[in-house]
């Protein structure tokens, strides 16, 4: 039937052409195996200590990581939000310790308890972020630092004043507040090391692995499902997906309020992996730090998969582990090492958001260039 | 089936008009089960209006309503959204495409309707959480291309399409739907290559036997002749000719589209420039302005003339300007005054002293934010270095706030600008205000030569006949050459010397502005793409 | 009929200075008002809050050109203050002191400005639209990069480096001997004679006075005119004939350099010269002060950055010393972190009417 032969095909292009665009798309990746590459041997860490530290790295940030997938999907960026879950989180911990419930109960009650504070702030977020359509991105950074402040004031004031908090060992001595540190210490990778086992010396924390794989099945899942499908929809145009009938407004809120759940969660079993942390300032890098080892992965701003999630882990915590090492060996000083990696942790978030938002403004300019060509094909003709 | 002798869509009495301004009078017709009926009309004649009532666009409810009476098979309907009127049965295909890129045309197809599968997640967290079946998905989707009976690849995304296939993938959307049994297509040929469109004649007739009646819309008068049963002929809001199609031909359906309005009178002065020299000479010039594109157009406009531009929506007329004074790409070569003006650029043109009074008035016309002095005077003070006074021996170039304030109250009082004073936000003037103040920032170019686009776009008829008069005279005092674009033919012809008409985005033809509309009217339809 | 029309004008004018910032100047003032009560000596308090405001008033004015061209809030200011910061240890180490050394470090800071802002502007050309977010990380990431410069670059000058290693910079450096209060004791009005606790630092008032009249000169010329119309609707401009690239590259640069004067300024006030990451944190406050002075994502005005200053300021000065003496629970950095960054949130979710 109707036969497009005069449409250029896309996808014919040589090898050399091929390999080219390859490298274009994933240059972020291949420039970090490059780094690692350079830095492992430099820091001279033995292979079983960085494997070691690579799984247990793994383990504690894979589900974070996995939280932003679903923002994504929906057309609303990278979530600097995430914080927000981060801290449900946190309360939810600071009750459980405070209950004195430890252990595997203790991390299950803690992820009970985080949800309706998830769901709360993802609502939030969500309503705001809907008022401000086009700048998701830089009104959730901002989300983050204001809710910091609602969190100093819950944490720091309202608790053991208004919100009863009974245990000693976590309040401050002047009678309410929580203290700067939460020891988990009862609790401490107690995810971790059930049913965990050590081949060659690396602790594989085989129930963590459990966990983020089944997260990491719900998102296939979830893709498939009527929401998921919605979700594709907004996300690449809102318009089209009203039209259809879509509810655009509710389903970008409930986009926030599972990537706050899955952050909340997240956030708990990194802290249990940790043992403990700093109660006012635990939450606050963690969304530059996931997001930043998603895009190492080889996403963007728009588009981003599992496979992302682990490669970024991967590449980004090596980076991490080896640079003040290597900086120290190279230069004699650690502290250079230590500049470079988070150097680098915000270059790579620039990185993805110029070409995100350059790319947006390409692909212009060729439709004149057809015009051109079509009308100088007709004069010869 | 239940006996029913209603036609399956009657309109009665429609009547509708935005704000004072009556665009729907009167408008009646009938539509047949597995009828198709040719719509045609230039722009502005009504159609989209219409088509907007039957479809229940809220834009409709926003500004009033309609009079008169929508029957679906006999009975009233008032759909309040357009979901209301798919439910009903309506189906609708836009012209600009609704579909998501990312997507594959199943998905597209079946978008927000896809089959779903329970499982126990939906049954605990409600049904968004069904998973869809993509096995009934593929079959659905299938089923409707048949229906449509043109081949398109159900799996291949949109954003790898050719742009006919997109259209396509939309139809075949709406011939998903099982309660469909009116189609209305919005001119859906505009992006189709001549084989494409076959197809599409074919797949309506295919439609017209399965039962389902179609409204196409369309420019392309010999494709109603192939395919409809009766045509209907819409000018000014009113019904002019509703006949079979097997009754009439292109030339009828041309004279009775552009015909002659009563109360316009065709000017008297129409003047005579064929001695004077090419003031500005277009050559072979292509604009990439979507929606508007111009190919190939050759032009010359002579020195002191009025010349008008028109054709119908969408076929490049507004391309050319937009295109000649650098906001749009643009290839080609364009002369003024024997010198050559390199194009891209909107400083080249205004240095040689052109001005360009834009269609898109909110969007590029007028700083909406800032006081009428600022919108008047501000290219005039950018391009020529007026309303400054030179500080410190010419080292700083100081805003002259009393010549700003004193150039915008004339041309205020010269334009009848409406406003509370010269302080006023330009976005708080009403619309044919807001033109005058273009009009006027124009003016404070002195230019040599003015290109002013659709002039009359969505203002009231007093703010018209002031604006066109103050146009022909600025031309007539200052020896300016004009011009001027506009969708409305009469408009052009009651001022114009001369008009040229675009259609596919090339000039079809120029004639005297004394040349009857049924001349213009043939070539507006000329080349239509 | 006419009391339903004063009651329309009433609401008009709340909603144009918008709720927030009516909470924030009511807090404001409440916080005056309860300062007497609260034992706390009210010229001591306006003599901090304006010594803040003339600390901090000229990194706000290096929003204005930014917001004037549409490039939005200037979260990349940390790029300006590295251009300051150069300029300030450049001066040091060429052993200039005195006022000398902060005429010599504005001077130094300069072509770093120039530099510095026309790359940035270069790039922010390139992502018109998402200018905010972008801003951001481009100031984290200069602010990590000069991390490892600042131990890196061959400085020499005992005052700057650490003692011990002989080399890399000190994380704070003090001013003593160089400009230290350069501006601030230059005409200083002392009313302590008079037994009343004001100290108004005239030099460091004039200074941002001038600097303020210069951007307001500029904005009425011929070029800051275009730059405005740049901001207010970039299609318009394009038609009359204005280079936008240009335009915007220019207001970057501006901006960029009087935030590097900003923070000189700032340090002369302070006493320090802070490294590392310092700068990391100071664009913040300067959006929030501006856009609690009245200012949206792309309109701002010299008014705005004077209001918006002192409120900012005077929140962050008077709310401790009240509220301590008042509920003995010391607040105000919960209630700062609370009230500037939710009125960045709000500027952001309003929507900006006319260009896009």
């Amino acid at each position: 039937m109707a036969n497009n032969n005069n449409t250029p095909r896309l996808g014919q292009k040589t090898v050399g052409q091929k390999i080219l665009t390859f490298l274009g798309n994933n240059s972020v990746p291949i420039m970090f195996i490059l780094i690692c590459a350079y830095c492992i041997p430099a820091s001279g860490f033995s292979a079983g200590y960085l494997l070691n530290e690579i799984v247990t790295r793994l383990g504690r940030n894979a589900f974070l990581i996995l939280s932003l997938l679903i923002p994504i999907m929906a057309g609303m960026g990278l979530n600097f939000g995430m914080t927000l879950g981060a801290m449900a989180g946190q309360i939810a911990l600071i009750f459980v310790a405070d209950w004195q419930i430890w252990g595997i109960p203790g991390l299950i009650l803690a992820a009970i308890l985080s949800i309706p504070f998830s769901v709360g702030l993802g609502v939030f977020i969500g309503k705001i972020l809907n008022k401000a359509k086009g700048r998701e991105m830089i009104t959730s950074y901002m989300i983050a630092f204001f809710m910091t402040g609602i969190y100093q004031l819950v944490v720091l004031y309202m608790m053991g004043s208004i919100i009863p908090i009974k245990h000693a060992s976590i309040k401050l001595p002047r009678g309410y507040g929580i203290r700067n540190t939460v020891s988990l210490l009862q609790m401490r990778q107690s995810l971790d090391n059930l049913l965990s086992f050590t081949v060659g010396g690396v602790k594989i924390p085989v129930l963590t692995l459990i966990l983020i794989a089944l997260a990491c099945l719900f998102i296939v899942w979830f893709r498939k499902t009527k929401l998921g499908q919605d979700m594709r929809a907004v996300g690449q145009d809102m318009e089209v997906a009203r039209d259809a009938g879509i509810n655009v407004e509710r389903t970008r809120v409930i986009a926030m309020v599972m990537s706050t759940v899955f952050a909340g969660f997240g956030m708990i079993i990194y802290l249990q992996n940790v043992g403990n942390f700093p109660t006012y300032t635990a939450h606050s890098q963690i969304g530059m730090f996931c997001i930043a080892a998603l895009l190492v992965g080889g996403a963007s701003v728009d588009k981003a998969s599992i496979g992302n999630v682990f490669l970024g882990v991967i590449l980004f915590h090596t980076m991490f582990i080896v640079a003040p090492k290597t900086g120290a060996a190279i230069t004699g000083d650690s502290m250079i090492g230590e500049y470079f990696r988070v150097f680098v942790s915000y270059a790579v978030i620039t990185v993805a958001l110029v070409l995100y938002e350059a790319k947006k403004r390409k692909a212009k300019s060729a439709a004149g260039a057809q015009l051109a060509a079509e009308q100088a094909a007709e004069e010869e003709a | 089936m239940e006996k029913n002798t209603a036609p399956l869509l009657e309109m009665r009495n429609i009547k509708k008009d935005f704000f004072g301004n009556q665009v729907l009078e009167d408008i009646n017709f009938t539509l047949e089960a597995g009828e198709v009926l040719g719509l045609v009309g230039e722009n502005g004649a009504g159609k989209s209006t219409l088509m907007k009532i039957l479809f229940g666009m809220d834009v409709i409810r926003e500004t009033g309503g309609y009079s008169g009476d929508v029957l679906l098979n006999g009975e009233k309907v008032n759909f309040s959204t357009p979901f209301d009127a798919l439910e009903a049965g309506i189906g609708m295909v836009h012209q600009e495409f609704s579909l998501i890129p990312g997507f594959t045309a199943t998905e597209n197809i079946l978008l927000n309707r896809e089959p779903q599968k329970k499982n126990v997640l939906s049954e605990v967290f409600g049904q968004r959480l069904n998973t869809l079946d993509y096995k009934e998905m593929d079959k659905c989707a299938a089923a409707a291309i048949d229906k449509m009976g043109v081949q398109i690849d159900a799996d291949m995304r949109i954003s790898d399409m050719p742009v006919g296939h997109k259209q396509f993938t939309e139809i075949a959307r709406e011939l998903s739907k099982d309660q469909l049994k009116l189609l209305i297509l919005d001119e859906p040929t505009a992006v189709l290559t001549e084989k494409e469109a076959e197809a599409l004649l074919d797949s309506i007739r295919g439609m017209s036997r399965q039962g389902i009646s179609v409204i196409f819309i369309t420019h392309r008068l010999h494709e109603i002749l192939s395919v409809c049963d009766k045509v209907v002929i819409m000018r000014d809001g009113h019904v002019v000719e509703d006949m079979p199609a097997s009754e009439t031909d292109v030339e009828r359906i041309t004279k009775a589209m552009v015909g002659r309005k009563v109360d316009v009178s065709v000017k008297q002065d129409v003047r005579d420039h064929s001695g004077a020299k090419t003031i500005m000479s277009i050559r072979k010039l292509w604009v990439d302005m979507p929606g508007e594109i111009v190919r190939n157009v050759n032009l010359d406009v002579k020195e002191g003339e009025i010349l008008g531009i028109g054709g119908l929506a969408g076929q490049g007329k507004l391309g050319i300007p937009n295109g000649v004074m650098g906001l749009y790409e643009a290839g080609g070569t364009v002369e003024f005054d024997g010198k050559p003006i390199p194009l891209n650029n909107p400083r080249n043109c205004l240095d040689e002293q052109l001005a360009f009074v834009s269609e898109d008035r909110r969007g590029v016309g007028l700083l909406l934010d800032e006081t009428l002095e600022w919108n008047v005077a501000f290219p005039a003070m950018q391009i020529q270095n007026k309303f400054l006074k030179n500080l410190l021996g010419g080292l700083v170039k100081w805003r002259d706030e009393k010549a700003i304030r004193e150039v915008t109250d004339r041309y205020i009082e010269e334009l009848k600008i409406k406003c509370t004073s010269s302080k006023q936000k330009a976005k708080e003037l009403s619309g044919g205000n807001q033109q005058k103040v273009c009009l006027a920032k124009a003016f404070a170019l002195e230019p040599k030569f003015l290109f002013v686009s659709e002039p009359t776009r969505g203002i009231d008829v007093g703010a018209k006949a002031l604006v066109l008069e103050a146009l022909k005279k600025f031309n007539r005092e200052s020896g300016v050459t004009v011009v001027m674009i506009s969708s409305e033919l009469e408009e052009l012809r009651s001022t114009c010397d001369r008009i040229a008409i675009v259609s596919g985005g090339r000039i079809a033809g120029i004639l005297p502005a004394t040349e009857s509309s049924e001349a213009f009217g043939a070539l507006m339809v000329s080349q239509v793409k | 009929m006419e009391k339903k029309n004063e009651k329309g004008m009433l609401r008009r004018a709340v909603d144009s200075y918008g709720i927030p910032r009516l909470i924030i100047t009511g807090f404001l003032m409440s916080m005056f008002v309860l300062a007497p009560f609260a034992g706390v000596d009210l010229w001591t308090q306006f003599t901090n809050v304006i010594n803040r405001f003339s600390w901090n008033a000229v990194l706000v004015l290096a929003m204005v050109p930014m917001i004037h061209s549409g490039c939005g809030l200037n979260m990349g200011l940390p790029l300006a203050i590295i251009s300051g910061l150069l300029g300030a240890t450049l001066s040091i180490e060429l052993g200039f002191t005195g006022p000398m050394s902060f005429f010599m470090a504005m001077l130094l800071a300069t072509p770093f400005a120039i530099l510095l802002g026309a790359a940035y502007g270069w790039l922010l050309n390139r992502i018109k639209g998402g200018e905010m977010m972008v801003a951001t990380y481009v100031g984290f990431s200069a602010v990590s990069f000069m991390c490892m410069m600042w131990m890196l670059l061959p400085y020499k000058s005992p005052t700057m480096v650490w003692g011990f290693a002989g080399k890399g910079l000190r994380t704070t450096i003090s001013l003593e001997g160089f400009y230290d209060k350069a501006l601030a004791n230059f005409l200083t009005i002392d009313l302590n004679r008079f037994g009343i606790n004001l100290v108004i630092p005239t030099g460091s008032l004039l200074f941002f006075a001038f600097l303020a009249f210069l951007v307001w000169a500029f904005l009425h010329t011929k070029t800051g005119t275009a730059m405005t119309a740049v901001g207010s609707n970039p299609a318009f401009a394009k038609a009359a004939g204005i280079n936008i690239d240009k335009t915007r590259m220019l207001s970057v640069i501006l901006s960029t350099w009087l935030g590097a004067v900003g923070i000189l300024i700032y340090e002369q006030g302070f006493g320090f010269v802070q490294l590392y990451m310092a700068p990391f944190n100071m664009a913040l406050p300067a959006v929030a002060a501006i856009l609690i002075g009245g200012a949206s994502v792309n309109k701002a005005s010299i008014t705005n950055v004077i209001i918006g200053t002192f409120l900012y300021q005077g929140l962050v000065t008077m709310t401790p010393t009240v509220m301590n003496s008042m509920i003995h629970m010391d607040m105000s950095e919960v209630i700062r972190v609370i009230v500037s960054n939710g009125m960045i949130v709000y500027a952001l979710t309003r929507k900006t009417e006319g260009g896009k």
